[in-house]
């Protein structure tokens, strides 16, 4: 079993932006160095690495540039952001198996200043983009609000309830000096009247467009005491890729507003020694808003078609039932494909976040949802 | 932004071999899908095999085009340019009639005299989801032939030639 036997004992990041001048690798590696720099662990030290897909430094240019020794265990997570808790899952079992020592993961992406992935025309579709892009649905921002539309149809969710949890997350950067939107607060009025990208999502449902690196460091649980910082545990983690999925548009499954956190979630839960309930604060992916309700349910923290109504009453604010990506998330802190959720739920756990919720023990990362995702259960 | 100026810069289907056969009925005008021969499990988007059986073997069935619309949004810029020039315009997800669990994605036009309508054809209020809808085909470029979906009241399912079931 996983369950404790590894620890994220660093953490990195460069600064967010919509445009940074270095080039993406250069970025990764000042990512990657601070996160080493946190652990006070020596870069030669480094024997594993973790990505995920959508990544342009790969594994032989970030070894050589950081000075990494002998690399013995490697992988890359498929589906985007649906591999970034994944990165640290997989060194989680390299090290707890011997595999490995000291683990690095890492997200490096100019998406602010780069092209969007999708005006790309002159790839070949993957499956199954194949059967919903040469339809006129051209955009992740359209595929998920099909989702949202139908789940508002099915359960009554309203657009007060996406802007719940796009509050939530503009409050949180509103406290985050490190965050795009730091200085942005965000009212009903601006989101009711901001303009469409896919109806029934506007403007501040979707997440930002960001440059920007994070990385993060895990060694085995015997080593991460002597560390430089407190360890934060990671309790348990899964992946999850549900029967008959077909990516990031599910529509052809019996139910579509199942998606893979289901999975994840299930098996996350079978390895810990705690519950939905005894979550102190939660950073879910958050690409596009609907994700969120989305995740709640699958996650557990309430029941089929109740996570808009959960998001009522602040319960996702500082003090409410759940507070959520307390760094302000991939909405309003920085779109870097979820490691900033990572991170953040270190520095929740280590008591060190902007916006901390007092004595966290406790917190779920997610990555994203509608794709083969993956999920953490971090634990001080 | 765009790189394929041969195509007027639309984003046209590039079949896999699983899928093709679905494109080849398309430019006949027909929507069929993918059938396991062995046991009927109707399988979409097509693959090797039947998840449910395991037989390679399958066939494509022909299917009414009756369907209702499941979930539909409303595209607005920023777009490529060539769906930019059209937007706002809904995209529906629809609900096979005869192939519940099977759901099509496609733009509306607004009479299934009208395939080759823009996809801006239909008022984006007047849809709903459950509203009857029925597949006509569109040549998007030579040799390629995408379904989509008109919105039809009792009548117009007559003219389209919907059986009916």
């Amino acid at each position: 079993m996983l369950k404790d036997r590894a620890a994220i004992v660093g953490i990195g990041q460069t600064r967010f932006a919509r445009q940074l001048d270095e080039p993406e690798k250069t970025l990764a590696c000042r990512a990657v160095l601070a996160a080493l720099d946190d652990a006070g662990i020596d870069p030669s030290e480094v024997d594993a690495l973790a990505s995920y897909t959508m990544e342009e430094t790969d594994e032989v240019e970030l070894a050589k540039s950081i000075g990494a020794g002998d690399i013995t265990f490697f992988s890359r997570t498929g589906f985007g952001g649906g591999g970034s808790c994944a990165t640290v899952a997989h060194l989680a079992m390299a090290v707890a198996t011997g595999q490995a020592s000291v683990g690095v993961a890492w997200r490096a992406r100019k998406r602010g200043s780069g092209v969007r992935p999708w005006t790309s025309t002159s790839v070949q579709l993957p499956t199954p983009a194949q059967w919903t892009r040469p339809f006129g649905l051209l955009r992740p921002a359209d595929e998920i609000g099909m989702l949202a539309r139908r789940y508002m149809h099915e359960y009554g969710a309203t657009r007060d309830h996406f802007f719940n949890v796009a509050l939530a997350c503009r409050n949180r950067a509103n406290q985050n000096p490190a965050a795009v939107m730091y200085d942005r607060p965000l009212t009903r009025e601006m989101y009711m009247d901001a303009r469409w990208i896919s109806e029934p999502l506007c403007l501040y449902d979707n997440c930002l467009e960001t440059d920007g690196a994070l990385a993060c460091v895990v060694v085995g649980a015997e080593r991460a005491r002597d560390c430089r910082r407190r360890p934060v545990y990671v309790h348990a983690a899964a992946q999850g890729l549900p029967a008959q999925h077909h990516g990031m548009v599910n529509y052809w499954t019996d139910d579509p507003l199942t998606g893979p956190a289901w999975a994840a979630a299930r098996h996350l839960w079978k390895h810990a020694d705690f519950g939905p309930q005894d979550i102190d604060a939660a950073q879910i992916y958050d690409a596009f808003t609907p994700l969120v309700p989305l995740s709640l349910e699958g996650y557990g923290f309430c029941g089929r078609g109740e996570g808009a109504a959960f998001t009522e009453g602040g319960a996702l604010e500082l003090g409410g039932r759940l507070p959520l990506n307390t760094g302000g998330g991939g909405l309003s802190e920085g779109y870097v494909h979820g490691f900033n959720l990572i991170n953040e739920g270190v520095k929740q756990l280590r008591g060190t976040s902007t916006a901390q919720v007092p004595n966290a023990a406790t917190c779920l990362v997610t990555a994203g949802e509608g794709v083969p995702t993956s999920a953490l259960l971090l634990r001080s | 932004m765009t790189d394929t100026t041969a195509t007027g810069g639309l984003l046209l289907p590039w079949p896999d071999a699983d899928g093709e056969p679905f494109w080849e009925y398309a430019r006949r005008g027909e929507l069929r899908v993918q059938t396991c021969a062995d046991c009927g499990l109707r399988r979409f988007p097509p693959r090797p095999c039947c998840p449910r059986c395991h037989g390679f073997d399958s066939r494509w069935d022909l299917l009414s085009g009756r369907g209702r619309i499941w979930s539909f949004v409303v595209a607005h810029p920023p777009l490529l340019p060539a769906y930019a020039e059209h937007a706002p315009y809904p995209v529906a997800v629809v609900e096979l009639d005869d192939a519940p669990g099977i759901r099509l994605v496609g733009t509306l036009t607004g009479s299934v005299r009208r395939p080759d309508a823009p996809p801006d054809d239909v008022d984006p209020g007047r849809l709903r989801i459950g509203a009857p809808v029925q597949a006509v085909f569109q040549t998007l470029a030579p040799g390629v032939t995408v379904p989509r979906w008109a919105l039809t009241g009792p009548a117009d399912r007559t003219a389209a030639g919907g059986r009916p079931g």
